[in-house]
């Protein structure tokens, strides 16, 4: 579904992502860790082609999209919902029209409709329609923005796969939980795919079924939980190390 | 962004809520500025014009010298300081927080949506406030000249009109024309280019500003220039 192959990226010269390959079938939850820096958020941002790869090519259905004009990217990034990292909820609209922004945008459908589907979309990613859909973002918690945003996301393009950035940055432990369980909700009620990206292990182990570790803009791991426990790379045993009491928690939650 | 104003959807909503934010909410500043100025400017050279027995000439004097030089600079500058910082730190903003790209994911085009509105209502607002602030600055003068000056209001108000006259009345409009695309495209520019977050937005704000008056006072001398050489017998 989705597929990078040998993609080098680069900022103003400097290296961002080096001959990074792999891909994302249908229905699996892809997660993408590693310490700041290190071209994760770059790579979500290629793939909605935001960015343009210097080399390589960055799949999308069999479509090179950063090949494409921007009318056929148009296309394809409606297969894709993306929640931008803190959000990115438009602060100057209302959430139920941050939520609605799609339709309004690109639909004729009477405003009536629309209102019913952003209430029923709000109720969907656990938000109450009526105390929340007049008030603008920056009134919202951090927990609640993020779960407007991927309730916006859905609302806007019925996608196929859904790319997170950092989905649990900066929340409280109750916020971040009910995140995670509306992340894994999508993936298992309706089976989109997704993309996560976070520096959180806890997190990634929870919402993730494959893993990919990037170190320095490199690809240090690509696998499953198993292989990623048993994984003797020394870049991949640094970036696990201060987080080995969390791994072993959710390892146990998954295996015992 | 020219491009992008050529192009479609246009955002009809949002065109008209700029308009009301540059237009209306600048009213107020420009009503100030103008009777001030042209306060100022009456009084300074009534007293002048006095030494060389030549005060009837005020209307004169005050006609040209607004609609031609201080209307449109002082509105260009007077909405420099106070769309561009605006529109410069709103996009940068938007941009800080990943808003323009979240446009862009949902299939959205940022400079239709976001930058051409603004040119539109730039390209309106900017000449009719300069307008507006022509007609404030010359009653500013009437004011001096009858209360102050001693000039009768009827020898004042004819000495205006003799100078409303065709190359006057377009070099006044030509400014504010050009100053609208100047405001526009730089404000937009620096929105669109800061990078760094909170203090990005900031710094591109300043320049946003700086830029934009500066080449005000530039571009206001090369127009005179070119239009001076071209159609003088209409001055």
């Amino acid at each position: 579904m989705i597929e990078l192959r040998q993609v080098y990226f680069a900022y103003e010269e400097k290296p961002v992502l080096k001959n990074i390959t792999f891909s994302v079938d249908e229905g699996e939850a892809l997660v993408i860790m590693g310490p700041s820096g290190s071209g994760k958020s770059t790579i979500l941002r290629l793939i909605l082609g935001l960015e343009t790869p210097q080399q390589g090519e960055v799949l999308v259905d069999g479509q090179n999209i950063s090949k494409l004009k921007e009318s056929a990217k148009r296309e394809i990034r409606k297969k894709i919902g993306m929640v931008f990292q803190n959000g990115a909820l438009f602060d100057s609209l209302l959430v139920g029209e941050n939520v609605g922004y799609y339709l309004l945008e690109h639909t004729k459908l009477p405003l009536s409709e629309v209102s019913e589907r952003v209430n029923k979309m709000l109720g969907f990613v656990g938000l109450n329609a009526d105390e929340i859909i007049d008030k603008l973002p920056e009134q919202l918690s951090g927990g609640m923005q993020r779960r407007v945003a991927i309730g916006r996301a859905l609302l806007s393009t019925d996608p196929k796969i859904m790319l997170y950035d950092e989905p649990t940055t900066g929340l409280d432990p109750q916020s971040t939980a009910n995140v995670i369980q509306l992340i894994n909700k999508l993936h298992t009620e309706k089976h989109i795919s997704s993309i996560s990206v976070t520096h959180q292990i806890a997190d990634a182990l929870a919402v993730g079924d494959r893993f990919v570790v990037l170190v320095d803009g490199e690809l240090a791991f690509e696998g499953t939980l198993e292989q990623l426990r048993d994984s003797t790379d020394n870049k991949v045993r640094a970036f696990l190390a201060p987080f080995r009491e969390s791994f072993a928690s959710v390892e146990r939650k998954k295996f015992v | 962004m020219i491009r992008a104003l050529f192009g479609r959807p246009l955002y009809v909503a949002e065109t008209k809520e700029q308009m009301y934010l540059i237009g209306v909410k600048s009213l107020f500043l420009i009503s100030l500025t103008g009777i001030f100025a042209g306060m100022g400017f009456a009084l300074a050279f009534a007293v002048e014009l006095a030494d060389f027995g030549a005060k009837n000439y005020l209307g004169r004097i005050m006609s040209i010298s607004i609609v031609r030089e201080l209307g449109p600079v002082l509105s260009g500058l007077m909405i420099a300081a106070r769309v561009a910082a605006g529109i410069t730190a709103e996009i940068g903003a938007m941009k800080s927080s990943d808003q323009l790209d979240a446009m862009v994911a949902f299939g959205i085009d940022p400079m239709k949506k976001v930058a051409v509105p603004r040119l539109i209502s730039l390209m309106v607002m900017v000449p009719s406030l300069t307008v507006v602030m022509d007609v404030i600055g010359i009653i500013g003068g009437w004011f001096v000249a009858s209360f102050v000056s001693n000039v009768s209001s009827s020898l004042y108000w004819s000495t205006v009109r003799e100078k409303l006259i065709f190359g006057n009345i377009f070099l006044g409009l030509l400014k504010p024309a050009a100053f609208s695309l100047l405001i526009a495209t730089i404000s937009c520019f620096k929105g669109f280019t800061s990078e760094g977050g909170t203090k990005g937005v900031g710094r591109a704000t300043t320049e946003s500003v700086v830029l934009s008056s500066i080449s005000i006072l530039i571009v206001n001398y090369f127009i005179t220039k070119v239009v001076f050489a071209t159609i003088r017998g209409y001055l």
